[in-house]
């Protein structure tokens, strides 16, 4: 999986399909190893939420804020790395930022992509960003240009197919990038917490679960809780973390935060993330320099 | 693996990046900021124009709206579901040369009102001397707006009243009495409509009305079996009412050609306006909805409507269309489009629409580009009504808007509830009983309205604090009419239970103008008698204006059918092409500007 950090992750192979070479090339695709696969993903949305439904602000904001990734990806990892990075990874920052903010301005999808990729090479600690850039860039611009910026708020239509299709397809490739477990956390403990909500608003159970029905939540389950770069390491960690969010994104609705998921995340995610490094650095310094976790560039 | 000041640099440009927004803001605010300072009246009236005065109790339009109490399932909700029904329509009713007013009601048992203007500055509310008064109950539904037309040719415009209820036809007795004949034309006995206009669609010189449906029309409001009867999607929602179109068959018959004449949609119509936006002679219909997209009809020769939302490009993105009005913003002979969306800082920002027509294309061929960002006409809170007028008499059209859709407590906000069950799954939308309670609460209320002022190179300026506009009422319907004859368009606004204002306009005299007063022949060969759909362009100083009769434009609304044009300083009038709605072409060379020019078809 290409993630919205710096360097992709690839530690783990998928054997390849014996069944035949079709079936290797599918099992190759739907690898943990290609990198490409979260951007066919989250395009397909893309695609499937504006060619039926017509969600996106316009085609051209959302290409502008892909280019604008990409260019300072390219930019930033040479002036920095002195390398050309592969533009996948800002590619899915770009497409995301595209997608999940509305203005009906041009200039806050340029700033808020430079935000994203920015923030990539500059919040750092000991060689690892904190955020996912997409969601600290959409936060920023959340609270900073409230007066022009708001979020996807659309939903896929006004039947359940659409959505159940989204949800199908994409649990699949996550369970293939072996992220599911971060996914079906969330979800669960959104669905426990909408009735725990419930109880104490007195709304009806079905109010509160409404938020999960719409398209920012697929972005938000797929692509922004199971940022690798930005999720702690360890697999108990990640189910934590993603039960956390969705506890403080809890917290945060019932103090009425319209734009609580990108918020919890914004507060969960770097906290899990400095807490990780900081207790992977004190074991690795009373067990000797033998351990060492891979870090972005 | 970066130097020091590499990394120094790269933090300064990413705290840059950060303080962008701020920045824009404070510069933004900083512009308009200077300008208030120097708004005294008369600086503004040499700045701007003109100047607006609230004078509705001076003037005797003394009337307050009231909303219905619903079916108590809808308690929870009332004041959002129940917060239409403030509307304002224009017309001279009993001929005697002086703008008249029908403001409507909506509360069980409350009054309507027809302000007849005595000519003097002052109204007076003549509805129960005439007939039109008692027009709200439970049983057979609350007043939304009405529209003017003189559906049978007699001289004198009749009254369409449309409900979330029974709609009304009133035959106007010569000024003097309306008589009603719902029945005998063959109106539905439910429906529950936002919006109709009359338009003469196939050219016959008979009026024909539009009505089109918000809620079902199966629905009634003060009866519900259950509570699913929201909006199934707050983007695509098309279990709303129906269409009508009432062909007028003349001697007092209609017939309904909606569906058989292509007209097919149930989505929530909240506004619709025909205007002949192809040059084909016949009024094309456009219409505004709430929870998707707009609908634009083509009318193929007054024997089909074609539906061209997508085609066109103004059935892509989907709002919630609350106002449709057209107007040729840029004087070049064509017409813009205006329809009104929500914007919530922070939360919702769908901006406001204006379709012009882009460039090089016309006829079938016709694309609209959406241009509210580019020429300042996109936020306007949570918009409803809208009208183009030259307020200042420059030569450009302006806009006026109101806004604001349910203001109580000012410190507490409902928009979080409503944006979580405004994106749900259509199960849970579209159920009352899903939808959180109120509990005494804002949704975009308290707003500061909209004048924008159009410079004619483009761009919109907004002035409605400083000209004078400082209502923060739950705006609905905008009018606009000269009043007092004398060459100034004064805005009517009806607010969601709040009281009927009156903005009286000065104008700087500098500015010249002209006006038209159009009556049809009719008759076989001749156009409908309140030339509802006629054109008139003007052309002067090395320009031209289009503007067209309309039988109900905006929210809820109908402005004076009189043709108003602002002309700026030293006009000089080349010639008028009026094309009646029959297709005959009338020149007026020359005409005298700074008057009101009555012409009869010949």
């Amino acid at each position: 999986m290409t993630p919205e950090g710096i360097a992709p992750v690839s530690e783990i192979n998928v054997a390849p399909s014996i069944l035949s070479r079709i079936g290797s090339a599918i099992g190759r695709f739907f690898s943990f190893n290609n990198r490409y696969l979260a951007p066919v993903l989250v395009t397909c949305i893309l695609l499937i939420g504006q060619l039926t439904f017509g969600f996106l602000e316009s085609y051209s904001r959302t290409a502008l804020a892909i280019l604008t990734s990409i260019a300072m990806e390219l930019l930033l990892g040479r002036m920095l790395l002195g390398k050309w990075l592969n533009p996948a990874s800002a590619y899915i920052s770009g497409i995301s930022i595209g997608m999940l903010l509305r203005s009906p301005e041009f200039w806050p999808y340029v700033i808020c992509a430079m935000i994203s990729i920015t923030s990539k090479y500059v919040i750092r600690w000991r060689g690892r960003h904190l955020w996912n850039p997409s969601n600290f860039a959409i936060c920023a611009m959340l609270l900073l240009a409230p007066y022009t910026v708001a979020s996807l708020s659309v939903q896929w239509g006004n039947t359940i197919w659409p959505m159940l299709v989204i949800w199908t397809l994409g649990s699949v490739i996550i369970y293939r990038l072996k992220r599911f477990h971060i996914t079906f956390t969330y979800v669960a403990s959104f669905i426990f917490f909408a009735w725990v909500r419930h109880l104490v608003t007195g709304h009806t159970f079905l109010a509160e679960v409404s938020p999960i029905t719409g398209p920012m939540y697929q972005l938000f389950i797929f692509f922004m809780i199971t940022d690798p770069p930005t999720t702690v390491r360890r697999k108990w960690g990640q189910v934590l973390v993603a039960f956390l969010v969705a506890f403080v994104e809890m917290v945060l609705r019932l103090m009425e935060f319209v734009h609580a998921p990108y918020y919890a995340l914004t507060i969960v995610g770097p906290l899990a993330n400095i807490i990780e490094i900081w207790w992977t650095s004190r074991n690795q310094t009373a067990a000797g320099p033998t351990g060492q976790i891979a870090t972005a560039s | 693996m970066q130097s020091r000041l590499t990394r120094t640099v790269l933090l300064i440009f990413f705290i840059g990046l950060l303080a962008f927004p701020l920045i824009y803001k404070r510069l933004a605010a900083r512009n308009s900021a200077a300008e208030t300072k120097t708004a005294d009246p008369a600086t503004v009236l040499a700045r701007y124009g003109f100047s607006l005065t609230e004078t509705s109790q001076s003037a005797g339009l003394q009337f307050k709206h009231t909303a219905p109490q619903l079916d108590a399932k809808l308690n929870h909700i009332m004041e959002q579901v129940a917060s239409m029904g403030a509307a304002a329509s224009v017309s001279d009713f009993d001929r005697d040369g002086w703008q008249d007013v029908y403001a409507t009601n909506s509360g069980e048992g409350s009054k309507n009102a027809l302000f007849k203007n005595l000519g003097n500055g002052s109204f007076k509310d003549v509805a129960s001397e005439v007939g039109l008064e008692g027009m709200n109950s439970r049983e057979n539904g609350v007043s939304m707006g009405a529209i003017w037309g003189d559906y049978d040719n007699d001289g004198f415009e009749d009254l369409f009243l449309y409900k979330w209820g029974r709609p009304e036809l009133f035959h106007n007795e010569g000024g003097k009495s309306f008589t009603r004949v719902s029945d005998a034309v063959g109106l539905p006995k439910w429906l529950n409509a936002n919006t109709a206009i009359w338009f003469d669609y196939d050219r016959d010189g008979k009026l024909d009305l539009f009505i089109g449906g918000y809620y079902a029309e199966s629905v009634n409001l003060w009866n519900l079996p259950n509570t699913k009867m929201m909006p199934e999607s707050f983007e695509y929602a098309t279990n709303g009412g129906r269409k009508y179109l009432f062909h007028n068959l003349g001697g007092g018959k209609f017939e309904e050609v909606a569906e058989q004449l292509g007209i097919k949609s149930t989505r929530w119509a909240l506004a619709a306006v025909a205007a002949d936006l192809r040059g084909t002679g016949y009024p094309d219909l456009f219409i505004a909805n709430d929870y998707a997209v707009s609908e634009l009809f083509f009318n193929d020769g007054g024997k089909r409507f074609r539906e061209v939302g997508a085609k066109t490009g103004v059935g892509y993105s989907p709002k919630s269309g609350m106002t449709a009005s057209v107007g040729d913003v840029l004087n070049r002979g064509q017409f813009g489009i205006y329809v009104t969306n929500i914007s919530e800082e922070g939360i919702l920002v769908q901006g406001n629409n204006l379709w012009m027509p882009k460039a090089g294309t016309s006829g079938d061929n016709l694309i609209y580009e959406n241009l509210a960002n580019a020429m300042g006409v996109e936020l306007g809170g949570w918009s409803f009504g809208a009208q183009f007028g030259d307020l200042n008499n420059d030569g450009f059209l302006d806009i006026y808007l109101t806004n604001g859709n349910v203001s109580l407590d000012r410190n507490k906000s409902y928009w979080y509830d409503y944006s979580k069950v405004a994106g749900g799954n259509k199960a849970i939308i579209s159920d009352a009983a899903n939808w959180p309670p109120l509990n005494g609460r804002s949704l975009s209320g308290y707003q500061k309205k909209r004048v924008w002022l159009n410079d004619g190179a483009g761009s919109f300026k907004e002035v409605a604090q400083l000209v004078g506009v400082t209502d923060i009422n739950d705006g609905r319907s905008v009018a606009l009419a000269d009043f007092t004859n004398s060459g100034k368009l004064d805005v009517v606004v009806a607010n969601q239970k709040g009281p009927l204002l009156l903005y009286k306009n000065s104008v700087t005299p500098e500015h010249k103008w002209i006006d038209f007063e159009l009556e049809g022949a009719s008759g076989s060969s001749g156009s409908n008698r309140s030339a509802i759909g006629a054109q008139v362009r003007v052309f002067w100083n090395g320009q031209q204006q289009v503007q067209e009769v309309s039988g109900g434009s905006g929210f809820c609304a109908q402005n004076q059918r009189r043709l108003h044009f602002g002309l700026g300083k030293s006009a000089t009038i080349e010639r008028v092409e009026i094309r009646w709605p029959s297709g005959k072409i009338q020149i007026v060379t020359a005409p005298e500007p700074n008057k009101i020019h009555k012409l009869k078809e010949s």
